[in-house]
């Protein structure tokens, strides 16, 4: 048992958590959120659409089976901070590479453990989205903490994607034998979208988010693909704009989370943030054209209005949560085009709504 | 698509007698079935042999028929219900084998009857061992490499083939049967013929044993919809080779991957779709490689609720039972309710901010000769689960709730320290492996060797030396001089009080103080399924150290019931249908209900039960840190069997009222010596006998006594250390024996009045006015313990002067010790004589068979007497009286194969059944009765 610092959580309204440091020594702040996956946290802590959140784990341990070299959904840790219960120094796998500690370190990852982070997660359920800082540094000043929190910027309206697409593009070849090939709009894509659809014989291009309309048709794509990703979507017009166009097209679309936000405000919808986000890998979805049920993994802030929906002719509700009905997917009526607001590859989490992959990909075989 | 209307009426087949790996889980899967379907106003018939359940209520279902299970007795109800439909997953493999036995006898068939929640072939694939593997084998599920074997000779030549160790399973058994790990070749043979006789189909199934593979189970919901939810995983704390409900265990899985979890996932939802299209729940076990590899193979698995599901409906707060049955009438789950939050949807999986862990409750004392090593066969009698923030806590939780006279894990000064007693303990693992990998780690042994031995992933053994560092750091400071941050961590990792008193050097009382001092006060959190993602409507809370409490104290009047802990022999599932009974008694006198108890099998721990539900261990500490918490207006101790009973003292000590019979009577009539003053001045006979407290003292009073002497501990239940002696040799060994195991415990001698008659009788009492609720004569003569004994209501052949002196000396004696509630008195009779054996001012375990004979709420009224809510005068007793009631002891022998099957005043039985008789010509009654010498040990 290692002596840990003492560290400090303070959320945007003053309020203040005591803990243990862990990871780097230093100061981190961003938008709170909680998960409530019981597995996977380090896809989650990887996962680009993260960027720039606090994120508390309801879990009790994290860390037990340390980190994997290949179970990562990015290069490295997006998120801003980690918020946890209790932190396994020691871990247990034969293929493991390493502890999460370890990993955190690497990565300048900075994290509070020993929160009482049931009571944290009632608080923000109840009092909604904010913001907050985490400082394990040695004297901490909790009332300058407070000042520096109000300080930092609101996700609203906040572009992210920019800060963790690729620079260039680049292109990967289908595992299996090569059928089709996909132009993926990267506005924070988790490695296992591609995967997907490299299992299920695609040739991926993967384009910056600058990238322009041309520059993915050049591709010569048999389908495109919205990623998913961090931030505001409508922070974003001239993605929206971009997505627009390729909307006009013929080629098939699907949006993934940020992708299905951006395909839902090209075609006239709107979003809106959260009170509580969804995060986690036990969303029950209900898909409307089969009646059947999907548990699904989730990570989303922000949401498409569903009254926005109620007007729009050109647009079919295809998934509702069940928990608050608010709208998980959509399509295009008359077009291959349809996106889903949660995570069908999953990485961490259930492999039930896989068949969206293959549906784009039925699409792209239509076509 | 809301449920099918067109069913109107359901029969549902409850487990029977309890037995070893069939227990009181499925009295609460079945009372939670009834319950969902009628509240969907779906008639509910029951039928169970068991009296002591409270699924066999009229506060339950409709019609109940306490009849045997069998064909007969489904052919009976048909004939007088227009049953629609048949639920036969709610009672274990015993109703599903009922179900398979009637389907095959076209029973069903005849009278219109479906079958909801499972399909027969479902059943038939996953109980035969090789339909089973080649239906795996189709769908690609990977199994351990196996055989079927009908004979010896093939089942020789399989094991040539995979070299030992290998395992067998017979196929068609429940609690693991029949099967064995064998190591050795000299042990092959027996093995294997025990295998083929333990199956009904004289089949076994031989697989390479997979020692050391971590083990895992899945639990799932599927909808007709074929919408499947896991709600549940498991990790085994021990590995492959012992059968999971002899495994401590631990949700949610502690060491699995997500992406080594989501292929278990989606194999353990291939496996359920495969196996049949029915709406119901399944259980499914895996093994996983513990190398880089993380293979997984499947084990088996069950299509129906089980011990694990009732555990992880109690671990996750998602009632699967429940659910299940609403999904066997045609609902889909996205048309439910999670029944926790009332707003958000069934159709999810929970997930957990805590840890739970389960540790099984064995009972080896009460079978000598027993082989007590696990294996795959079940041995457990009962089970209780930790709840906590941490594994830690919930372990030191767990291990305060077993009632083992252990304070916890560790720091209780019972340490061994014998490294090859521990060595032996760790490869050969038996109920107190836990407590010596604690002790290997403690003495140094290496992790390597402690691995190797027990295969117990380093992740769980890392956190019992966690433990073990935290406890030599406490240990280098003193009540005086510790910190606040090094209490508050050990307290956090589930230290009880009284382990901290051991390591500081101090009093229970004073660890006590130092945390009001400090401030650092237990908190109770919510299990809510979800993670505190959504506001909660359910109370069912569980304690731990930290900032927030989120149990809000109400202003009503409140009483706390305390439960009874693990089921064991002699305090089993009778005493937690009293609780259940006191519970809504309470409530009907307006009082708010608060239920203590650790026993995840129990219908007292089912949070619809209770206005509130603590689920803690009934260990003083956290009971009396509940009763700060919430200040009830009084404790009830008399259901709840010895483990309430004996916590009076100290509630009593600290001021805190108890309902109904005072302290002072109960310790009278615990106590022999002024009990018999009791007697004495009431002119009411009783054996000679007289207290010693050393062999010697024994022998001198054996001498005034005259042999045989019935020999016994005080303050007991269940006949625990019993014995009759007839010489003094003997009787010395005796004594040694239980001052040994119970050193300075005042033990008793009476007088052996052999040949005698045995009865009982149990009554309510007010303080003033008696009512004997029941008189039973028991079938053997005295000597066997009255839990063992066949009983019969009423008596049989107790003439008039017998039954007067019985009536009139139960009378005498309630208002004599002031009992306010329920009271029970053993009787011996001789020469038409009634002598008094003991009198036990509580909850009995006849109680409910004489309720359910005699069809009154008897425990209902004994609890609004204890109240103060009423008096004896206030009940119109009407019981109903045609024939006589038997109560049947039910023995687990057979899972014991070693063990001498003759009984004495020491209790061996699990569980019972009853059975009505119209007069005594009955020829079951006369076969019993004829047989009555037969098992007796002298």
């Amino acid at each position: 048992m290692q002596e840990r610092n003492p560290a400090v959580l303070v959320l945007e309204d003053g309020t203040v958590f005591h803990g243990k440091s862990i990871g780097k020594p230093g100061v981190t702040y961003g938008e709170i959120a909680f998960n409530t996956g019981m597995t996977g946290y380090q896809e989650v802590f990887t996962d680009p659409s993260y960027f720039g959140q606090i994120l508390v784990m309801t879990t009790s341990h994290i860390g037990n089976y340390g980190v994997h070299a290949e179970e990562i959904e990015s290069d490295e840790m997006k998120i801003a901070g980690i918020v946890i219960k209790k932190f396994s120094e020691v871990y247990s796998r034969a293929s493991a590479s390493g502890s999460l500690e370890e990993n955190m370190v690497k990565d300048n990852k900075i994290g509070i453990c020993d929160v009482d982070t049931r009571a944290l997660v009632r608080y923000i359920r109840n009092k909604g989205a904010m913001n907050a800082i985490i400082s394990t540094e040695e004297n901490i000043d909790i009332e300058a903490l407070k000042q520096q929190v109000k300080e930092v910027p609101s996700m609203e309206g906040l572009e992210l994607s920019s800060k963790v697409c690729t620079k260039e593009a680049f292109e990967v070849k289908a595992t299996t034998e090569s059928k089709y090939k996909v132009a993926l709009y990267d506005f924070g894509v988790k490695k296992n979208i591609v995967r997907c659809l490299q299992e299920r014989g695609c040739d991926v291009k993967v384009f910056p988010m600058d990238a322009s309309v041309e520059e993915l048709k050049a591709y010569n794509p048999d389908g495109f693909m919205l990623s998913n990703g961090p931030g505001d979507p409508s922070a974003m017009p001239e993605v929206i704009e971009k997505v627009k166009t390729l909307v006009e097209g013929d080629t098939p679309i699907f949006g993934i989370c940020l992708g299905h936000q951006l395909l839902s405000l090209s075609q006239g919808l709107s979003t809106k943030k959260m009170f509580n986000g969804h995060r986690g890998l036990n969303h029950p979805v209900k898909n409307l054209i089969t009646g059947k049920g999907e548990i699904t993994s989730q990570n989303h802030g922000f949401v498409v209005d569903e009254e926005s929906l109620k007007n729009n002719e050109n647009v079919e509700l295809t998934h509702i949560h069940l928990n608050d009905n608010t709208v998980a997917g959509i399509r295009l009526k008359n077009k291959a085009v349809f996106s889903v607001q949660y995570h069908p590859e999953a990485s961490a989490g259930p492999h039930d709504s896989r068949y969206l992959f293959d549906q784009f990909i039925d699409n792209m075989k239509n076509n | 698509m809301p449920r099918n209307e067109s069913i109107k009426s359901i029969l549902i087949i409850g487990s029977g007698p309890i037995v070893i790996g069939q227990a009181c889980e499925f009295d609460y899967s079945g009372s939670q079935a009834a319950r969902s379907l009628r509240e969907e106003g779906i008639e509910v018939t029951l039928i169970n042999s068991n009296p002591a359940t409270i699924m066999t209520d009229k506060v339950v279902a409709d019609n109940v028929y306490l009849k045997p299970l069998e064909p007969e007795s489904i052919l009976e109800i048909l004939e007088k219900h227009n049953i629609d439909a048949v639920l036969p997953t709610m009672g274990g493999q015993t109703a599903l084998n009922l179900a398979i036995k009637c389907d095959e006898m076209g029973i069903w068939e005849d009278h219109g009857v479906d079958i909801i929640g499972v399909d027969i072939n479902a059943i038939e694939i996953t109980e035969n061992r090789e339909a089973f593997r080649n239906l795996m084998e189709e769908i690609d599920v990977p199994m351990a490499p196996q055989t079927t074997a009908k004979s010896f000779l093939e089942g020789k030549s399989v094991m040539q083939e995979y070299g030992l160790p290998v395992c067998i399973r017979a196929s068609y058994t429940l609690g693991g049967a029949g099967a064995a790990i064998v190591h050795d070749e000299k042990d092959f043979d027996d093995n294997l013929n025990k295998g083929l006789h333990a199956s009904p189909i004289h089949e076994v199934m031989i697989d390479k044993a997979l020692l050391g593979w971590k083990e895992y189970e899945l639990e799932l919901l599927r909808d007709k919809n074929d919408n499947v939810v896991i709600i549940c995983s498991i990790e085994n704390f021990d590995p492959m080779g012992i059968h999971t409900g002899d495994s401590i265990t631990v949700a949610p899985a502690m060491t699995l991957s997500d992406t080594t979890f989501q292929r278990m996932r989606d194999m353990a939802i291939k496996m359920m779709r495969s196996i049949g299209n029915f709406a119901g729940g399944c259980n499914v076990q895996f093994a996983v490689s513990p190398d880089e590899k993380e293979d997984i193979i499947a084990i088996e698995i069950n299509p129906r609720v089980s011990r694990s599901s009732a555990l992880a409906s109690k671990a996750t707060g998602y009632p699967i039972a429940k659910i299940a049955s609403k999904l066997a009438i045609g609902y889909t789950l996205d048309e439910l309710d999670n029944q926790i939050t009332k707003t958000t949807s069934a159709l999810f999986e929970p997930t957990l901010d805590y840890v739970i862990v389960k540790i099984p409750r064995w009972n080896f004392n009460k079978f000598p000769g027993a082989d007590r090593q696990l294996g795959l066969q079940m041995k457990s009698v009962g089970e209780v689960m930790g709840i906590g923030r941490s594994f830690q806590e919930a372990l030191q939780k767990a291990c305060q709730s077993l009632e083992i006279n252990r304070n916890g894990l560790g720091a209780d000064g019972k340490e061994v320290t014998n490294q090859d007693e521990i060595l032996h303990s760790l490869a050969h693992p038996s109920w107190n492996r836990l407590f010596h990998v604690y002790d290997a780690i403690k003495l140094g042994i290496p992790f390597k060797t402690i691995f190797e031995k027990t295969k117990i992933d380093v992740w769980f053994l890392k956190q019992i030396e966690e433990l073990i560092k935290l406890e030599r750091k406490i240990e280098k400071f003193s009540i005086d001089n510790i910190s606040k941050d090094l209490l508050f961590e050990a307290k956090q990792k589930g230290y009880a009080d009284r382990q901290l008193g051991h390591l500081l050097r101090c009093l229970e009382s004073e660890v006590h103080e130092k945390r009001e001092e400090f401030g650092i006060k237990r908190v109770y959190k919510l299990v809510d399924t979800c993670a505190a993602e959504f506001p909660a409507q359910t109370p069912y809370y569980y304690s731990t150290f930290e900032y927030e409490n989120e149990s809000e104290v109400s202003d009503k009047k409140k009483v706390i019931v305390l439960g009874s802990g693990p089921n064991r022999i002699g305090q089993g599932i009778e005493f937690d249908y009293s609780c259940v009974h006191g519970v809504l008694a309470a409530k009907e006198c307006g009082y708010e209900t608060i239920m203590i108890n650790c026993n995840p099998e129990t219908v007292s721990t089912d949070f619809d039960t209770a206005d509130k539900l603590y689920f803690e261990p009934v260990f003083w500490e956290h009971i009396y840190d509940i009763i700060k918490h919430e200040k009830p207006e009084g404790v009830i101790v008399q259901l709840g069997g010895q483990t309430a009973l004996k916590l009076a003292e100290k509630l009593e000590r600290y001021g805190i009222k108890i309902f109904g019979t005072s302290y002072d009577a109960l310790d009278l009539a615990e106590d022999r010596g002024r009990f018999s003053k009791l007697l004495k001045e009431n002119n009411i006979p009783y054996p000679e006998f007289g207290v010693v407290e050393s062999a010697e003292q024994a022998i001198e009073l054996s001498k005034d006594l005259g042999f045989p002497l019935l020999v016994r501990p005080s303050y007991v239940l269940g006949g625990q250390k019993m014995k009759i002696v007839i010489n003094e040799e003997e009787l010395e060994h005796h004594v040694v024996d239980i001052l040994r195991d119970m050193p300075e415990n005042q033990i008793l001698l009476d007088h052996f009045l052999g040949g005698a008659i045995e009865a009982e009788a149990d009554a309510i009492c007010d303080g003033e006015n008696v009512h004997i609720i029941g008189v039973m004569q028991h079938i053997e003569p005295a000597g066997i313990h009255s839990g063992d004994s066949y009983a019969v209501l009423p008596p049989y052949n107790l003439g008039d002067f017998v039954m007067q002196q019985i009536e009139d000396i139960t009378k005498k004696i309630a208002v004599e010790l002031k009992t306010v509630g329920l009271m029970n008195i053993q009787f011996a009779i001789k020469d038409e004589m009634v002598y008094v054996i003991e009198a036990n001012p509580r909850a009995s375990r006849t109680v409910p068979f004489i309720a359910k004979a005699y069809d009154e709420p008897y425990v209902n009224y004994a609890a609004k007497v204890m109240l103060g809510e009423k008096k004896v005068t206030d009940f119109e007793f009407n019981p109903k009286k045609e024939g006589y009631a038997i109560k049947i002891p039910v023995f687990s022998f057979n899972k014991f194969p070693n063990v001498n099957k003759e009984l004495g005043p020491e209790m061996k039985s699990t569980g019972e059944a009853i059975r009505f008789i119209k007069d005594l010509k009955d020829p079951f009654f006369r076969k019993v009765f004829s047989e009555r010498n037969l098992y007796l040990s002298r």
